[in-house]
This record gives C-alpha cells, sequence and structure tokens, in this order.
C-alpha cells in the first residue's frame, strides 16, 4: 500500500489502549489528492486511526509522517502537524458560546496571528464555500445538525489544511440532513482536497474514494479501488461485512 | 379515520391554543380552589402569611417609634402604647455600622472609595454600556491600588494614616466580601485546572490544597492568621491583620470555588477541547477561549451561591476583633444610652434587611447574566 510522495505515511503502527491492541501493523500511504474511505465494523479502530493521524490518540509503535513531519510516538510537533490536517467530527463539537463566525475565526486569530478583519473575511469566505453565510451570525445551537456540520467542515477549512479527516461526519445526522453534508464533502474531493474518511456511506465511497480501506479487530484488512472493492471483495470478513450493510 | 389508504386534503394551518378562561378570579378559581385539598391549602398558606406577615408590620412600621434622641423614646412608660422598632437607635448609630471607628473627619475616603468602587463597578455589570475591556482593568486593578491608598492612607495631613483596627461597619464587611469574592476567583481557577492537570505534583498539590483549606473551619483559619501567623513570621516582617484575613478568606472561599469550577469543567463534553486541539490551539489558548467560559456558564448558579455564602461569613471576622457591620451592631447594643427592650431586635432587623439586600442583588444578578449568557442555548 505505497503512494509516490505521499502527504501521509504510515507505517507499522500499533496502539494499545491499557491491554487492548487496538490497531496493530497498520501501514497506509496516502498520496497528495488522494481520497480514501475507510470502513468497517464498529470496534475496528478506524476512528482511532485517523484520531492518531491528527495527534489526537497516542500510539505505542510506529511512525506516521505527514507532509515530511514526522509524530513519533511521544508526540512531538504536534502542533507543526494540527496545522496541517483538519479534522471534522461525528459530534460536531461546534464552539456553543461562540458565533458561527467566531468558531471560524478563533484558530486563524489566534494560531495563525490573522487580523481579525482579515480572518473574518477568509472565514466568509470558506462559509460561502459550504453554502451557509447568512448564518455567519447565529450561534450553534441555532443551526440544523445538517447547518452545524457544515460549519465544522467550514471552521477546519479556514486552518487552510493539506489534510482532511472526517471521523463519521454524517452518523449523527438525520436522514434529511446527510445529504447536505455529502453534497459539501464530495465538493471538498472534486477541488483535490487530500481526505480520510471514516464512513458508513457506501455511495460516497463509490462516488468519490480514491481507495476504501476495510478494517477489522485492528486491522487493515483490504485495500482496494471502489469499483473492485465492492464487485469483487476478496477477503472473507469484507464479503460478510459488505453483505450485511448492503442488502 | 377509515381503515385503508389516505391521503391528507389541505394542510392544517397553525391556530392559537384555547383559552378556557382569563382573569384573576378565574386563576383563583383554577389554582388555589379547584379541589378540597388545594382549598385546605390555600387556607393554611393564608393563616401562615397572617402570622408572620401582620407582627412584622406592626414591628416594623405600625408600632414603630420614628423619632427620639435616646432611649426614652422607645420606652412603653413614655409612649404609653405597645412600642416596636426604635429606629431612632438606628439613626444615631448609623455612622457606626457605616464607617466603624474610622475618624469622623477622614469619613469622606470611605464615602470616596464607595463611589468609586460603585461607579466602576455598575458599567461592568450593565452589558450595553462599552468599553468592558478597559472597565475591568480599572475596577479590578487600578481600583485595588486607590481605594488602599485612600483607605489606609499615606500619612501627612491630606490622607493620615488610618490603621485598619479602627476600620468597621459596613466598609469592613464590603472590603472583605469584595476581595473575598474578586481573590478567590483566580485561585478557584488555578486550582481546578490544577486538580485536573495531567502533571502529578501539580495535581497532588491542589488535591491537598484544596482537601485543607475544605476541611479546616473558617473560623480555625481566621484565628490562625491572626493570632499564631505572627508567632511563626520573622519579628521585623509584620503583615497587617486585615490583609491576614483577607488572604486567608481568599484562599478559603477559592478552595470551594475550586470544586464548584471543577464540577463545571466535567460538564464541558471532551469534544470541545479536542476540537480545540485539532485546530492546533495550545492548552491555554483552549481553556482560556473554549473550556473555561463554557465551564464557568455553567456553574454560575453555584458561584454565586458561594458568594453569598462567603458574604455573610464575613460576620465571622468579629471573632478576630474586626468589627464587621454585625460586630458592629453587637458593639452598640452594649451603649447603656440605647438600652431598650427593642433595641436588639431593631438592630437585628437593620441589619439583616442590608444582608438581605446585598445578597438578594447578587443571586437577581447573576440570574440575569444565567439568562442571558445562556440565550444561545435556547434554540
Amino acid at each position: 500500500m505505497s503512494s509516490a510522495n505521499p502527504i501521509v505515511a504510515i507505517a507499522g503502527l500499533n496502539k494499545w489502549f491499557g491491554e487492548f491492541h487496538v490497531l496493530r501493523d497498520i501501514d497506509l500511504a496516502v498520496g497528495r489528492g488522494e481520497r480514501i474511505v475507510i470502513c468497517g465494523p464498529s470496534g475496528s479502530g478506524k476512528s482511532t486511526l485517523i484520531r492518531c493521524i491528527n495527534a489526537l490518540e497516542e500510539f505505542q509503535e510506529g511512525r506516521i509522517i505527514i507532509d515530511g513531519i514526522e509524530l513519533g510516538p511521544n508526540l512531538r510537533r504536534v502542533d507543526d502537524v494540527r496545522r496541517e490536517v483538519g479534522m471534522v467530527f461525528q459530534s460536531f463539537n461546534l464552539f456553543p458560546h461562540l458565533t458561527v463566525l467566531e468558531n471560524c475565526t478563533l484558530a486563524p486569530i489566534w494560531v495563525r496571528h490573522m487580523k481579525k478583519k482579515d480572518a473574518e473575511a477568509a472565514a466568509m469566505q470558506y462559509l460561502e464555500r459550504v453554502r451557509i453565510p447568512d448564518k455567519a451570525n447565529s450561534f450553534p445551537g441555532q443551526l440544523s445538525g445538517g447547518q452545524q456540520q457544515r460549519v465544522a467542515i467550514a471552521r477546519a477549512l479556514t486552518m487552510t489544511p493539506k489534510v482532511m479527516l472526517f471521523d463519521e461526519a454524517t452518523s449523527a445526522l438525520d436522514p434529511e440532513m446527510v445529504k447536505e453534508v455529502l453534497d459539501t464533502m464530495v465538493d471538498l474531493a472534486r477541488e483535490g482536497m487530500t481526505m480520510l474518511v471514516v464512513t458508513h456511506e457506501m455511495g460516497f465511497a463509490k462516488e468519490v474514494a480514491s481507495r476504501v480501506v476495510f478494517m477489522d479487530a485492528g486491522q487493515i484488512l483490504e485495500a482496494n479501488t471502489p469499483q473492485e472493492f465492492f464487485a469483487h471483495p476478496q477477503h472473507a470478513r469484507t464479503r460478510l461485512f459488505l453483505s450485511q450493510i448492503l442488502r | 379515520m377509515n381503515d385503508g389508504p389516505f391521503i391528507a386534503q389541505k394542510l392544517i394551518p397553525q391556530r392559537a391554543p384555547p383559552v378556557l378562561r382569563r382573569g384573576p378570579l378565574a386563576f383563583v378559581m383554577a389554582r388555589l380552589l379547584n379541589s378540597p385539598t388545594n382549598i385546605l391549602l390555600t387556607l393554611a398558606s393564608i393563616a401562615l402569611l397572617y402570622v408572620t406577615i401582620v407582627p412584622a408590620v406592626r414591628f416594623l412600621l405600625v408600632d414603630a417609634v420614628w423619632h427620639g434622641t435616646d432611649r426614652n423614646a422607645c420606652l412603653v412608660e413614655n409612649v404609653g402604647r405597645a412600642v416596636g422598632a426604635c429606629w431612632p437607635f438606628v439613626q444615631a448609630k448609623f455612622t457606626q455600622f457605616v464607617y466603624g471607628f474610622y475618624p469622623a473627619d477622614q469619613r469622606w475616603r470611605v464615602n470616596l472609595t464607595f463611589a468609586l468602587g460603585a461607579a466602576l463597578l455598575l458599567p461592568l455589570l450593565i452589558p450595553r454600556v462599552g468599553g468592558k475591556v478597559i472597565n475591568a482593568a480599572l475596577f479590578f486593578v487600578a481600583f485595588p491600588i486607590v481605594a488602599f491608598v485612600l483607605l489606609v492612607g499615606i500619612g501627612g495631613n491630606t490622607l493620615p494614616i488610618v490603621p485598619t483596627r479602627l476600620w468597621g461597619g459596613l466598609l469592613v464587611t464590603v472590603v472583605v466580601s469584595v476581595t473575598g469574592i474578586v481573590g478567590s476567583m483566580p485561585i478557584g481557577i488555578a486550582l481546578a485546572l490544577g486538580r485536573r492537570s495531567t502533571i502529578p505534583l501539580i495535581r497532588v498539590f491542589s488535591i491537598a490544597f484544596i482537601e485543607f483549606w475544605r476541611g479546616v473551619p473558617l473560623i480555625t483559619v481566621l484565628f490562625f492568621a491572626t493570632y499564631m501567623l505572627p508567632l511563626f513570621l520573622p519579628g521585623n516582617f509584620n503583615v497587617d491583620g486585615l490583609v491576614r484575613v483577607l488572604i486567608g478568606i481568599a484562599i478559603f472561599s477559592g478552595a470551594y470555588n475550586a470544586e464548584v469550577i471543577r464540577g463545571g469543567l466535567n460538564a464541558v463534553p471532551r469534544g470541545q477541547a479536542e476540537a480545540a486541539r485539532a485546530l492546533g490551539l495550545s492548552y491555554w489558548k483552549i481553556t482560556g477561549f473554549v473550556v473555561m467560559p463554557q465551564a464557568l456558564r455553567h456553574v454560575i448558579p453555584g458561584l454565586v451561591n458561594s458568594f453569598i455564602s462567603l458574604l455573610k461569613d464575613t460576620s465571622l471576622v468579629s471573632i478576630v476583633a474586626l468589627f464587621d457591620l454585625l460586630g458592629q451592631l453587637r458593639a452598640s447594643f452594649a451603649d447603656p444610652a440605647w438600652a431598650t427592650p427593642t433595641t436588639l431586635f431593631t438592630g437585628f432587623a437593620f441589619t439583616g434587611m442590608i444582608y438581605f439586600v446585598l445578597c438578594f442583588g447578587m443571586s437577581r444578578y447573576s440570574l440575569f447574566v444565567e439568562h442571558r449568557l445562556n440565550a444561545h442555548r435556547r434554540n
């Protein structure tokens, strides 16, 4: 599993939660502009994997190199890596006490040291990109789930990340709102953003993924193009998983 | 509806909810007299109000004596009727209640300090008034220095030094409670963060500190600060008695606040800090911009609870020879010129009202702040 000149390179990654071996010998290289969809049953370690890439989780063995910056097991250079990587969470995690615009300018102002005016102008551009500029002065609690998640995407984009991580970004949404968030993610993919997406939306995988990675029990069991992955799953566990989610 | 397929023919427009009855009589009928139990409860409540409010009004207003120069004005044999509150006593002792033994010709300094404090605090409390940063800097940094210089003095003829043992009354109550409230917040925040720290040394220190100060009665703290600390300090190093008490109270209530704030920190979902970390914010910025503002909003009722209890606990300083409002009141009872059967009740009623106004004011203001800050949560 290698790509030439990868922007994310994971080698020999192992992680334990106490005694529980949650990630086992993960090797994964993601090229620039690649869209990786990671799927698998719950508890398979897929969320933990992408949380490791953003240094939200420590790991015990292996290497993660992001755009030439190595994130060792001791998590030095965390700040450098986080500046390159944006993340969208299942539960949105917008800051409820700040307006939408303030959510989108907090990090540019305090991490990138942008002027408030410039940060607001940039934030408005990203809010327009996710088609929600009219809600700039609302509080997150006044928005629907789909709108909140789109704001969360805009907030991550304001830091101009080179890689975007999506941790089950549509799982907490009502069915009617899943589409608006997926559309935003598809737009982002079309613009050439490097994306690692943990999701159960197989339609999204078929439409935009360059590769689909299947994980179970902390291990990558299969990785392939979406065409091959869905048409000819090789591993028995993959076939069982697909038969359960695609009816 | 019949069984089988159904298709709605029209959309039902919204209409107002049905209102059965309006007006005070309908309210009384519906809420107070709608069942035998409620009729009984209503009668019992009226009886309870009658036996509490009527004597209180009679004592404070109807039977009260309003004018006089000494105890004779408030004695039954001179008035010729039942005597309630002896208000001339409060009039005569009013300056003592406010200033204690602060020299009469220097009392303008206390007034000026109160006026300055109010002038800086009021705009800080009203959200619509702008310039909050400058205002806060003036109130929390400049004002304490000015107040210290004004109240203590710098010597010479304009501002002669007034030793703190001459201070008293409302002055001491306000100084102790305001410093206690303002000083306990940073202590509480620091200890709450320390107790959640991942660095064991800081965590253990914070836990030990909090548990020690919570485990010791305030009276012990005050006694220690006043009578024992000077024995441990080197001979030429002497801290003013009031300052020692202020520090003791700030630390004591800081330890309580720490636990209240920690509860608020625990109520902020983990995802908040994670999202902020994913954006590259540092620990202090995450704490300052994301986690702590939310935590403090959660615990406004708890914090105000401890502020109110602190305000009333300031009366304990009278056991270490500081005459706060209540201490001053008790001292004034010793004056034979005002020894009447109702002096005691009048005095306690008066100071009780002052404490009530201060505490109730804090309580109402905190409710206002709570509603304002939580506006975003009411979708």
